[in-house]
C-alpha cells in the first residue's frame, strides 16, 4: 500500500503534464487497490483525483469458451463436415460438446439457419453438410468485443448480450494530479493521542489525521428506562408538584364491592358482564370489607345495600334486589377507582381535604388489537375538600393539563355512574384539526360518599386518562402492543428520548 | 355508549332549521350527546343501487334510554333550545271505561315474574316512524334491558287480538302458534329447534338460553287462548304491527320490576306523540294478587322532588337564584318552581322518561350543562394545603429502576397476565393449588393466571427480540401476585425486581455483578452466612429451573431478624430455554424487594 502511494507520487512528479491517467499509467492495477491508495494520499492533501466511468463489454464464461473454441453453430458444421452424414439425435454425445451438451441445440440450430447444414434428402434422422467453407462470425466479433471492449453496431451488442455470451460492465479510470501537499515522501499521521505519546512529549512532532465530523460517534453503552415509565414519572411529578399523596394501588385483585358496589355501579351494569370483566375463579370469594383492625365495615355494607336497592341519603336509589354474593366476587381491578374508594372510606373516618393520585395497571376483558389490551395502565386524580366547585375542577384541569403542554380544553356532559356531574374532557390537537377526547373527570356522587360516612359539606372530583395514549402520541407509536408487553422493540426503548411533556412533540 | 342513527333532514326538519355540521356537533357538544359522523359527504350507494338520505350518527349517554330514537333526540334538543315545552303525557281511559286486563298467573314466577302494559290508540304509523318504533325497542333491548334478560317487550296489533289476557308460564310443547315471520305453527320446543339450526335466526338463538333451562316458558295469550308473544323470544305472527296499525297492545315483561317500567314509560313517551290525542296513553288493568302486584299501567305522573338552591349553587360555583336555576331546569325537560314554603328548596317534577334522575345531583348537573360547562367560571381548588407524598414501594422501586439502568440494563413493561405453563411449567415449577390466582373468564389461553413470577415476561420480551444485538440485558421492577387467605380480597401484590441476560455465554456472574450493585445501593452487604450481621448471602441452589450447578439462592438479614431467601439467580436449564423458544443461553435474577422498604 505504502509502496503503491510512493509510486503514485513518483510518477506523478516525474510526468511533464504533472497528470497521470489510470489506463496508461497502472493498466493491470485491479482499481479497488488503486483507489484506497489515491484515496489515502487524498486525505493528506498531497494528490487530487477524479473518477471516470465508461461502459464495457467483457465476455461471459461461454463467450470465452467460443472465442477458444469456435461458435457453437461452426462446431456442428465441422463434425458434419468431418464425418460426411450424421444422426442428429447423437450431436450432443460428440467430444465437442461434452462440456456442455445443452449448447448442441444451440449450435444445431443456428447452422441450419446459416445453412452450413440440412437434412438428409433420405432420412430424416441425419444431417449433412451445406457448404464447403463457413465464416465464424460469431466467435470473430467476440474476439472484437474482447480486443476493444465493444462492437461499432449497437443491435449486434444487444444480441451478443441477449445470447449471453458478453455482459456490460462499468470500467473504472482515473485522472491523477498534485494536490497542495504533494511531496515525494509520505507523512505517517495518527489518529489519535495516546498516554505514551503525551509522557515523551513526542505528540509535538506528530502529524494526527483529520477528524471525520460527519460520522457518529462511538455508541453509548447505555441502559435505558422504558417508554411508559418515563410518562409515568412526568406524571408523577405533575402530582407531586400540586401537592398529591400517592394511592396504594399495589393490589390487582378486588371484591365487586370496591370495584363496583362501593362506587355505585349498579350490580346490573354492563361492565359487570363477563365480556368486559375477568372474574377469578380462584380464590373463590372475598370477605366482607373489613379495616385494618380486621373489624367489618357492617354499617358502610349496608349503606351500599341500601342505596342501591331502596335509596338513601337523597336518593331514589336504583331499586333492584342487591346481592351480597355478587359483591363478595372478586375481579382483576377494571379501574384504580376501586382503591380511591377505599382511600376515601378511610378518610371519611377523619374527614379533611386530601389529593390522591396512583398510576396503575388495570384489567379489561376486551378483545385485544391496535388500540386495546386486556391491560394498561390508569392514571387517576382525587381531590377531597370542603365547598369544592365544578368550576375548581374546570381550573384544576386547565392547571393539570397545562403542565403538560396541553393549553386548550374544553368540557361535555358525559355519564359515569359513579360521577355526576360527569366531564368528557377535551383538547384541540393542532395536527388533527379537532377536538380529542384525552380524559374523564367528575364529582364523585353523594350516595357513594356519604355511604362511606363523608359530610355533605365534603365534595370529591376525580378525573382519570390512561398512560398509554399521551404516550402513544408522544413517541408516535400506533399499535399499543409493541408498547406495553413482550411485542416492544428493545431498540425503540433503547432509543427513545426524554419525554418532556411541556414541549412540542 | 349506543349509537343511533337519525335522518338528517327530518331532523333538522323538526328543529326547525338547518345546521352545518360543526353547528350540529357544538349542540350536541353542549347538550352532552356527541355527532360522531354525518354521511352527507359519503358515498351512500346501496348494494341495490338506491341511496340512502344523509345520516347522522349520534352517541347517546348510556342512561339517557330516552334518546335512543329520533324522537327523543329532538324532542330533547327542542326542548334544551326552548323551541318546546316538555310533553304534559295523560292517561286517558277509554270512554266506555272498560279498560284491558292482564291476569297474572303465579307460575309466572319461576321463570319471568313481572309484566307491564299499555296501550296507544290511534297510532298513525309512516315507514319512517315504524322503524323507528321498531329500532328503539332493539336499542332498549341491548342496553338497558340488558339483552332481554332483564326486560323485554312485545308490541302488537290490538285490533287483531282480543282481551282480557292472560300471562302464563306453560310447559314449552303446549306453547303452540305461528311465530313471527314464519308459517307453519310450531310448539315452544320446536320453534326453539327451528332457530337453533336456522341460519336467518341467529339474532334470536343468542336469547333462547335466558328461558332455555325452565320446565315452564312465560306466554301473553289473548281471550282466545290465541298466543301474543312468548317472552323474552318472539311475538306471534297473528298480532304483526303493520303500517296500517292503529291501536297498540304493549306488553313488557321482566325479572327486574323497576326496569320493566321505565321501559314501559320510554316507549310511551316516546310515540304517544303519533296517538290521534298526542301524549296520551290507555291504561291496562294488571291483575296479579300473588305478588301483591295488581295496579293500573302506565302511571305517567312526573316524580314531583326537591332541589336545595345552596347546593345547586355550592356544586356548581355559580350565584343563580331559584328563578333563573327553574328557567335552566326548563331547558332539561323538568318542570322547576322556587318551593312556596321554603326560600332555599326547588319543587321539581321529573318527567317519567327521565329516569336517570336519582338525586338531586342529578339535577344541579342539569342546571350546570344549561348554563353550559364551559361557561362556568373557572378556579382553583387552593383553600386548602396538601403535601405530596409517593407511595414508599414506588419510591424504593424507583430507587432500582435508575439503578438497573444506569447500570446499563434495559426496562421491560411485560405484561401481568399470562397463561398458566408459562407461569409454571415452562419454568420447570409445580403448582400446588395455593399460589396462583386463576381467571374465571378469559377470552384467550394467554390469560389464564395472574403471574406470580417476572420471568415468563422477560423471558418473552427477549423472544421477541432475537434480532437485537448481543447481549441482551434487560430488567422489570414490577408486581406479581399471589393467592392469601389472611386478606379480605384473598390476594396480595408483591413488587419483584428481576433482570436477564442473554447472549453467546451464559452471563451467570453479569447477573450475580447486578445483584451485588443493586444490593450496594440498597445498602446491603455482602456477609458470611454464619456472621449474625445484617446482609446478604448467597448458596447454591438445586432447583429444576437452572442448569445444575449454575443457580443460587439469595439470603436476606435485616436489623438483626431472622435471614430468609428473597430469591435466585443462575443460568436458566436448557429445556426452560426450549419451553420460551429461545436458543442462547440465558441467566437471570428475581427477587422479592418488600424487605428493603
Amino acid at each position: 500500500m505504502a509502496e503503491l502511494q510512493t509510486e503514485v507520487l513518483q510518477k506523478l512528479d516525474a510526468s511533464p503534464a504533472a497528470t497521470l491517467t489510470s489506463e496508461d499509467d497502472f493498466p493491470t492495477l485491479p482499481f479497488t487497490t488503486l483507489k484506497a491508495a489515491l484515496d489515502s494520499l487524498n486525505s493528506k492533501e498531497m494528490i487530487t483525483y477524479e473518477t471516470r466511468e465508461t461502459d464495457h463489454n467483457v465476455l461471459t464464461p461461454e463467450g470465452q469458451q467460443i472465442l477458444e473454441t469456435g461458435s457453437h453453430e461452426a462446431k456442428v458444421w465441422e463434425i458434419v463436415h468431418r464425418l460426411g452424414e450424421f444422426r442428429i439425435a447423437d450431436l450432443a454425445k460428440q467430444e465437442e460438446f461434452a462440456s456442455d451438451p445443452a449448447s448442441a441445440k444451440v449450435g444445431q440450430a443456428r447452422a441450419f439457419k446459416e445453412g452450413w447444414i440440412k437434412k438428409h434428402p433420405e432420412d430424416k434422422t441425419k444431417i449433412i453438410s451445406g457448404v464447403d467453407s463457413i465464416n465464424d462470425a460469431t466467435r470473430n466479433l467476440l474476439e472484437t468485443v474482447s480486443q476493444s471492449g465493444s462492437l461499432a453496431d449497437a443491435a449486434t451488442v444487444a444480441d451478443l448480450r441477449k445470447r449471453k455470451l458478453i455482459v456490460a460492465q462499468k470500467k473504472v479510470a482515473f485522472t491523477i494530479r498534485k494536490g497542495a501537499k504533494f511531496a515525494l515522501e509520505i507523512l505517517k499521521e495518527y489518529t489519535d493521542l495516546d498516554a505514551d505519546m503525551l509522557a515523551s512529549g513526542k505528540w509535538q512532532e506528530l502529524t494526527f489525521k483529520p477528524y471525520n465530523l460527519k460520522a457518529l460517534g462511538a455508541p453509548a453503552m447505555a441502559g435505558a428506562l422504558h417508554p411508559l415509565g418515563k410518562v409515568r414519572h412526568e406524571f408523577r411529578q405533575i402530582f407531586f408538584e400540586m401537592g398529591f399523596t400517592e394511592m396504594p394501588t399495589n393490589q390487582f385483585v378486588e371484591s365487586g364491592f370496591w370495584n363496583f358496589d362501593a362506587l355505585y355501579v349498579p350490580q346490573q351494569h354492563p361492565a359487570r358482564d363477563v365480556q368486559d370483566t375477568f372474574f377469578i375463579s380462584d380464590p373463590p370469594k372475598a370477605d366482607m370489607p373489613r379495616n385494618e383492625n380486621g373489624e367489618l365495615l357492617t354499617e358502610y355494607w349496608d349503606n351500599i345495600k341500601q342505596v342501591h336497592e331502596t335509596g338513601k341519603f337523597g336518593s331514589l336509589g336504583y331499586r333492584y334486589p342487591w346481592q351480597g354474593d355478587e359483591s363478595l366476587k372478586l375481579v382483576l381491578r377494571t379501574h384504580t377507582t376501586a382503591t380511591s374508594a377505599a382511600m376515601l372510606y378511610k378518610l371519611a373516618q377523619d374527614p379533611r381535604p386530601a389529593r390522591y393520585f396512583s398510576i396503575d395497571r388495570v384489567f379489561r376483558n376486551e378483545t385485544v388489537d391496535a388500540t386495546h389490551l386486556a391491560e394498561f395502565h390508569q392514571v387517576e386524580g382525587v381531590i377531597a375538600d370542603f365547598d369544592l366547585t365544578l368550576g375548581d375542577l374546570i381550573g384544576f384541569m386547565n392547571e393539570f393539563f397545562g403542565k403538560m403542554g396541553v393549553k386548550q380544553l374544553r368540557f361535555k356532559p358525559a355519564y359515569n355512574p359513579y360521577t355526576e356531574p360527569s366531564m368528557e374532557i377535551f383538547s384541540w390537537h393542532e395536527g388533527l384539526g379537532k377536538w380529542v377526547e384525552i380524559g374523564n373527570s367528575g364529582m364523585f356522587r353523594p350516595e357513594m360518599l356519604e355511604s362511606m360516612g363523608l359530610p355533605k359539606g365534603m365534595k370529591v372530583h376525580g378525573w382519570g386518562l390512561s398512560l398509554e395514549r399521551p404516550t402513544m402520541i408522544k413517541y408516535g407509536v400506533s399499535n399499543i402492543r409493541e408498547l406495553l408487553g413482550h411485542k416492544v422493540d428493545l431498540n425503540f426503548i433503547e432509543g427513545n428520548p426524554a419525554v418532556r411533556l411541556d414541549q412540542e412533540a | 355508549m349506543p349509537t343511533i342513527t337519525v335522518n338528517k333532514a327530518d331532523l333538522f326538519k323538526s328543529l326547525g332549521r338547518e345546521y352545518t355540521t360543526q353547528e350540529f356537533d357544538e349542540l350536541c357538544f353542549e347538550f352532552g350527546i356527541e355527532l360522531d359522523e354525518d354521511t352527507t359527504d359519503q358515498d351512500r350507494r346501496e348494494k341495490d343501487g338506491t341511496e340512502r338520505p344523509p345520516e347522522l350518527k349520534i352517541e347517546i349517554p348510556a342512561n339517557r334510554y330516552d334518546m335512543l330514537c329520533i324522537e327523543g333526540i329532538s324532542k330533547m334538543l327542542n326542548v334544551f333550545l326552548s323551541r318546546e315545552d316538555v310533553p304534559n303525557y295523560r292517561v286517558v281511559a277509554p270512554p266506555n271505561g272498560e279498560l284491558q286486563q292482564i291476569t297474572v298467573h303465579e307460575s309466572t314466577h319461576q321463570v319471568r315474574q313481572y309484566i307491564s302494559a299499555a296501550v296507544l290508540r290511534g297510532v298513525k304509523f309512516n315507514q319512517a316512524r315504524y322503524d323507528s318504533f321498531i329500532s328503539l325497542q332493539d336499542k332498549l333491548h341491548q342496553n338497558l334491558c340488558r339483552q332481554r334478560t332483564l326486560v323485554s317487550m312485545g308490541t302488537h296489533d290490538l285490533d287483531k287480538i282480543k282481551g282480557p289476557f292472560t300471562y302464563e308460564a306453560l310447559p314449552p310443547q303446549d306453547i303452540k302458534f305461528v311465530a313471527l315471520n314464519q308459517t307453519k305453527e310450531m310448539n315452544a320446543t320446536e320453534l326453539f329447534e327451528h332457530y337453533d339450526k336456522d341460519e336467518g335466526s341467529r339474532h334470536l338463538a343468542k336469547f333462547l338460553h335466558i328461558i332455555r333451562d325452565s320446565p315452564v316458558y312465560p306466554v301473553v295469550l289473548d281471550s282466545a287462548r290465541n298466543v301474543c308473544s312468548l317472552p323474552p323470544i318472539i311475538n306471534s305472527e297473528l298480532s304483526k304491527i303493520t303500517l296500517d296499525t292503529r291501536n297498540v297492545f304493549i306488553e313488557i315483561t321482566a325479572t327486574d320490576k323497576t326496569k320493566a317500567e321505565v321501559v314501559c314509560h320510554i316507549l310511551v313517551a316516546m310515540f304517544s306523540g303519533y296517538c290521534d290525542e298526542p301524549f296520551t296513553v290507555e291504561p291496562v288493568k294488571i291483575i296479579s294478587p300473588h305478588n301483591h302486584e295488581s295496579r293500573e299501567v302506565p302511571d305517567m305522573t312526573p316524580r314531583s322532588t326537591t332541589a336545595e338552591v345552596s347546593y345547586i349553587n355550592s356544586c356548581t360555583g355559580l350565584n343563580l337564584t331559584a328563578e333563573e336555576m327553574c328557567n335552566y331546569l326548563k331547558r332539561m325537560s323538568y318542570i322547576a318552581r322556587p318551593s312556596a314554603t321554603d326560600k332555599d328548596l326547588l319543587d321539581v317534577d321529573i318527567p317519567v322518561n327521565r329516569a336517570d334522575v336519582l338525586h338531586q345531583c342529578d339535577i344541579m348537573e342539569d342546571v350546570a350543562i344549561a348554563y353550559g360547562f364551559n361557561n362556568l367560571e373557572k378556579t382553583f381548588p387552593g383553600k386548602s394545603g396538601t403535601i405530596a407524598k409517593p407511595l414508599p414501594i414506588n419510591k424504593l422501586a424507583d430507587i432500582i429502576r435508575l439503578e438497573s439502568a444506569m447500570a446499563g440494563w434495559s426496562e421491560v413493561m411485560p405484561l401481568i397476565l399470562c397463561s398458566h405453563d408459562e407461569n409454571f411449567a415452562y419454568l420447570n415449577r409445580k403448582d400446588d393449588g395455593n399460589t396462583a390466582i386463576k381467571l374465571a373468564n378469559p377470552k384467550t389461553a394467554e390469560y389464564q393466571v395472574v403471574r406470580t413470577s417476572l420471568l415468563p415476561g422477560v423471558l418473552k420480551t427477549i423472544r421477541e427480540n432475537k434480532k437485537h444485538a448481543l447481549p441482551i440485558k434487560v430488567f422489570e421492577v414490577s408486581d406479581v401476585a399471589f393467592k392469601d387467605e389472611t386478606y379480605e380480597r384473598k390476594s396480595r401484590n408483591e413488587r419483584h425486581f428481576a433482570a436477564a441476560w442473554c447472549g453467546k455465554t451464559s452471563g451467570f456472574e453479569v447477573v450475580h455483578g447486578l445483584l451485588d450493585r443493586v444490593m450496594a445501593m440498597l445498602r446491603a452487604t455482602f456477609i458470611e452466612k454464619d456472621s449474625g450481621a445484617d446482609g446478604y448471602w448467597i448458596e447454591e441452589l438445586k432447583s429444576d429451573t437452572y442448569f445444575p450447578g449454575r443457580a443460587a439462592d439469595i439470603w436476606y438479614r435485616k436489623k438483626g431478624k431472622e435471614a430468609k431467601i428473597i430469591g435466585s439467580f443462575g443460568v436458566l436449564h436448557p429445556s426452560v430455554l426450549k419451553a420460551f423458544d429461545l436458543t442462547l443461553p440465558v441467566s437471570t435474577l428475581e427477587i422479592n424487594v418488600e424487605d428493603f422498604l
